[in-house]
């Protein structure tokens, strides 16, 4: 396997050869460039429960709250509809202050049943 | 209000502490250093490419030779400050102002990483310090106020990593950090933070830190600090830079914020400009577009503060000589301990002097790419450019970190099998991450990817009417959770250090007692090493460690550096600190002087040759004695001190002034004494002034050994007159 690899290293280096300086940097940028794409996707796609504490600090809660609260949305299964989004339904449902609907997922997870 | 801090007077941490629950950071973003159209002159130079100066600043200590100048390189300088306790670390941030550092970076306690999200409070930390709202809050105050004492804007910078990395970026763009390391690839490699989890998390960090002009430090300096062959992942390091770089822009992060951190790989004994010139050279070829933050090297530092040093100084030349946007600097103690305030300032003054005394170098010395060095360039890059296809023929990045491609300690493509592999099944938040409906909604500004914001709907956080990166005020604050663990606590304890009369020694926090004791001891280094903790034991110091012994010869000696603690204070008030020598004005003086007539007979005494100091004592053109009026009788070097005493009876002195510079086997206190003697065999001692100077010559010692007066390094001509001129009212003469 390692002369393998080896071989094919020497194989790819002499095609390199053919090239100029600034085609090599050309190369070496489209290579990274293919290879932080699927990074991109998941960055994109995806959400995480740090991700989603970090909207609810932006919202104006205290950290504590948001991993009360993003712990309970997660558990619900709500995590991929945003946090944020809860909280926003929450608050709208039962008529609360942003952070009060926080704090209020954190302490009863009922108030997620049947949101979506 | 912000204070306004007096040179004078120490930084009041408690008055920082104050209302911080109303602070907001007066500017966000980072700033560089601001240039001198033409060039910089000063004194009798013209630098061509240093900054504008600082409006309180300590220079090099060469600058007195050199009226003072200080001048400012091109680069930022950075020094990280980090002692596990803010509140003292703010002090030293302070002094590190004051020699150039304005780059201040706060590396973070031990695990805080892998802490699922935000520390509050201010509890102590390990290794580093716990990064919370509060802690950035209060330095970030301390640096405004900092920043306007010496004139220049301070970036203040930490880490965004470890599983709380979105968060971490949202507290950093709030409160107005300027800089932050930010990699996914560090947490992979180096914390075991699940990759998936790490890059989706890395995303919205990163469009956090764009959008708030938070400059980006990537982490690929790691490796080098992790390989044992540091220089054999060059290639790797190429490709880590490279891929940090190209996600950052993906997702959405400018050129000009995106920095690399890099650190010229190897270390004397090798050849280590074979080896981190031709790197530094690829990288500044390939990365062109990027900003560079140099660090110098860590990863052979060992116990020895000039070995370190050097080392720096060759890194920094190499910094000087491709290029460089961030000079970083590393403590020369950081192998030995948690850096000590005073070797903060010894690493900043490294980058400085040897930035400064490189000025302008590419007008002088070009880099030769015709010979081996193109060929060394163009192999690293090769070499680079083959590591990235093999990974995509691997099935991409995720597939080819599971096969331990990275920090492999073998030169690429040779392998050693001792590279960090990672399981993408695995890892601290693996199975964390959740895919996004199609109603995903985040109601705030900054979101990286899929937001789904309703129709009619202009900014995602409208509908709050206003989100905490828009609105400062809406942000939660919270001041202590820990009422046992705490800077208020740490404070009232050492109130007495900082605000009282106690002095005590410190090297990291506030009376910690510590102190280092250097000494060479003629024994073999195991003997050494027993016998110099005797010695500091005896020395009372208590908790001794030697923390350096090197070897002089294997059985001549060691030279030892020893730490200990001292339990003692002492009280400021018992202290008889002499009086500042309030001088006559210069009018007083030469009427003084023409009122007697001043005459005086000099010379270097004994077998002493050293001219130097005493002709600027005397002449004119240095402002000498005899540019108030004394005539003096010059009796040249190796004046015996008969002959001096001779011709002052001869001339009709009224003094005799001695210059004895050396000081072997107290030669300069044996002179001293028998000047004294020898005027009063002859009768004259109570009609004529003895003084004294020399560079080991203190007023003390002067007139311990029979003088009138002496002077030390440094002494001016008008001081000497003001003396004798004193002297002479005091006997009633004028
Ligand atoms: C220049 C120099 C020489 C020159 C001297 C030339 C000359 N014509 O003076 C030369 C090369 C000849 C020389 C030779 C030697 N030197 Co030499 N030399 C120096 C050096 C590099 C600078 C001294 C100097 O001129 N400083 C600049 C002046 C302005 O400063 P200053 O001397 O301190 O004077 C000020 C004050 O001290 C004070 N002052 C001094 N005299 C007086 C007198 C009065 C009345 C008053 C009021 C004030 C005053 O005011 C001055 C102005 O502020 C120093 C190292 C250093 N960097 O300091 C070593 C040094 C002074 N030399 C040293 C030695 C040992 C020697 C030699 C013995 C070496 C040898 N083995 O050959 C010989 C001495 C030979 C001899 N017989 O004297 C040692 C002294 C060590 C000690 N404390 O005992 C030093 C410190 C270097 C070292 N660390 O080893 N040296």
């Amino acid at each position: 396997m390692s002369e393998e690899r080896i071989r094919k290293f020497e194989a790819r280096r002499q095609e390199l050869k053919k090239m100029g300086d600034d085609e090599l940097k050309q190369r070496f940028w489209e290579l990274c460039k293919k290879v932080v794409e699927p990074m991109t996707e998941y960055g994109s796609k995806y959400t995480s429960p740090s991700i989603e504490r970090s909207v609810l600090l932006r919202m104006g809660i205290d950290s504590p709250t948001s991993q009360g609260a993003v712990v309970a949305i997660n558990e619900a299964g709500l995590l991929g509809k945003g946090a944020g989004h809860v909280v926003l339904k929450v608050a709208k449902n039962l008529n609360l202050e942003i952070r009060e609907a926080a704090k209020k997922i954190s302490e009863d997870k009922t108030v997620l049943e049947g949101l979506f | 209000m912000q204070q306004k801090l007096d040179p004078k007077k120490k930084l009041d941490i408690e008055e920082i502490l104050e209302n911080l629950e109303n602070y907001h950071p007066r500017r966000k973003g980072w700033t560089w250093r601001q240039p001198v159209e033409g060039g910089y002159k000063v004194g009798k130079f013209h630098f061509k490419d240093m900054t504008q100066p600082l409006k309180n600043s300590i220079p090099l200590p060469a600058a007195k030779y050199f009226d003072n100048i200080d001048p400012q390189p091109k680069p930022v300088i950075t020094t990280e400050i980090a002692s596990g306790r803010f509140e003292d670390d703010i002090r030293r941030m302070r002094m590190a102002a004051w020699h150039g550092a304005d780059h201040i970076m706060v590396i973070r306690t031990t695990g805080q990483s892998h802490i699922d999200g935000l520390l509050e409070g201010t509890p102590e930390g390990v290794g580093g310090v716990p990064i919370t709202r509060k802690q950035i809050r209060a330095s970030r105050k301390a640096c405004d106020q900092i920043e306007d004492e010496v004139g220049r804007p301070i970036n203040f910078h930490s880490y965004v990593s470890g599983v709380a990395g979105p968060e971490v970026a949202v507290l950093f763009a709030e409160e107005g950090i300027n800089g932050a390391h930010q990699d996914p690839q560090y947490n992979v490699l180096y914390r075991n933070v699940n990759m998936y989890r790490s890059f989706t998390d890395a995303a919205s960090a990163k469009k956090v830190m764009a959008d708030a002009g938070i400059f980006q430090i990537d982490g690929a300096h790691n490796a080098n600090a992790t390989a044992k062959e540091g220089w054999s992942v060059m290639p790797e390091l190429l490709v880590q830079h490279g891929i940090n770089c190209a996600f950052s822009e993906s997702v959405g992060m400018p050129k000009e914020q995106i920095g690399l951190s890099t650190v010229p790989p190897c270390a004397p004994p090798s050849p280590k400009l074979w080896y981190d010139l031709p790197y530094a050279v690829a990288l500044r070829d390939i990365f062109s577009e990027y900003k560079f933050r140099a660090q110098q090297n860590t990863r052979y530092i060992e116990s020895d503060i000039e070995e370190a040093t050097r080392t720096h100084v060759i890194d920094t030349l190499i910094s000087a000589l491709t290029h460089v946007d961030i000079q970083s600097t590393i403590t020369p103690d950081e192998g030995r301990n948690v850096p000590w305030h005073h070797n903060n300032i010894r690493g900043i003054e490294t980058a400085k002097q040897t930035l400064v005394a490189l000025d302008g170098i590419k007008q002088l010395i070009k880099i030769d790419r015709d010979g081996p060095l193109g060929e060394m360039v163009r192999d690293l890059k090769e070499r680079a450019i083959c590591f990235l296809e093999e990974m995509v023929e691997t099935g991409g990045y995720f597939a080819a970190v599971e096969k331990g491609f990275f920090v492999d300690s073998a030169k690429y493509p040779e392998r050693n099998g001792d590279g960090i592999a990672r399981d993408g099944k695995g890892g601290v938040g693996v199975g964390s991450i959740v895919e996004r409906d199609a109603d995903y909604f985040a109601p705030v500004c900054s979101v990286f990817g899929h937001n789904n914001v309703p129709a009619g709907v202009d900014k995602a956080c409208d509908l709050i009417d206003g989100c905490t990166l828009c609105k400062p005020e809406k942000i939660y604050y919270i001041d202590e959770i820990d009422a046992s663990d705490n800077c208020n606590l740490r404070l009232e304890k050492t109130v007495d250090f900082r605000k009282g009369d106690k002095i005590k020694p410190e090297v990291e926090w506030a009376g910690d007692g510590t102190v280092l004791i250097q000494l060479f001891l003629p024994e073999e280094i195991e003997v050494a090493r027993v016998a110099a903790l005797e010695v500091a034991k005896k020395m009372g110091l208590s908790e001794p460690e030697v923390i350096n012994a090197q070897v002089m010869h294997p059985s001549e000696g060691t030279f030892l550096e020893v730490k200990g603690k001292v339990d003692f204070t002492i009280d400021k008030k018992s202290l008889k600190i002499p009086p500042k020598e309030i001088l006559l004005s210069e009018d007083e003086i030469r009427a003084g002087i023409k009122k007697v007539g001043l005459k005086v007979v000099a010379g270097t005494v004994g077998e002493d040759e050293h001219s130097v100091g005493l002709r600027e004592i005397l002449d004119i053109k240095h402002g000498g004695i005899e540019k108030y009026g004394v005539k003096y009788h010059y009796l040249g070097t190796s004046v015996p001190i008969g002959k001096m005493v001779d011709a002052a009876i001869e001339t009709g002195a009224q003094a005799i002034l001695i210059s004895t510079i050396i000081s072997h086997n107290d030669v300069h206190r044996k002179n001293m004494r028998k000047l004294d003697e020898l005027c009063r065999e002859k009768g004259i001692r109570d009609k004529i002034i003895l003084i004294c100077g020399g560079t080991q010559v203190t007023r003390e010692i002067a007139r311990e050994c029979g003088m009138d007066d002496g002077f030390g390094r440094g002494s001016k001509g008008i001081q000497v007159v003001d003396s004798i001129v004193k002297i002479l009212k005091n006997q009633g003469a004028i």
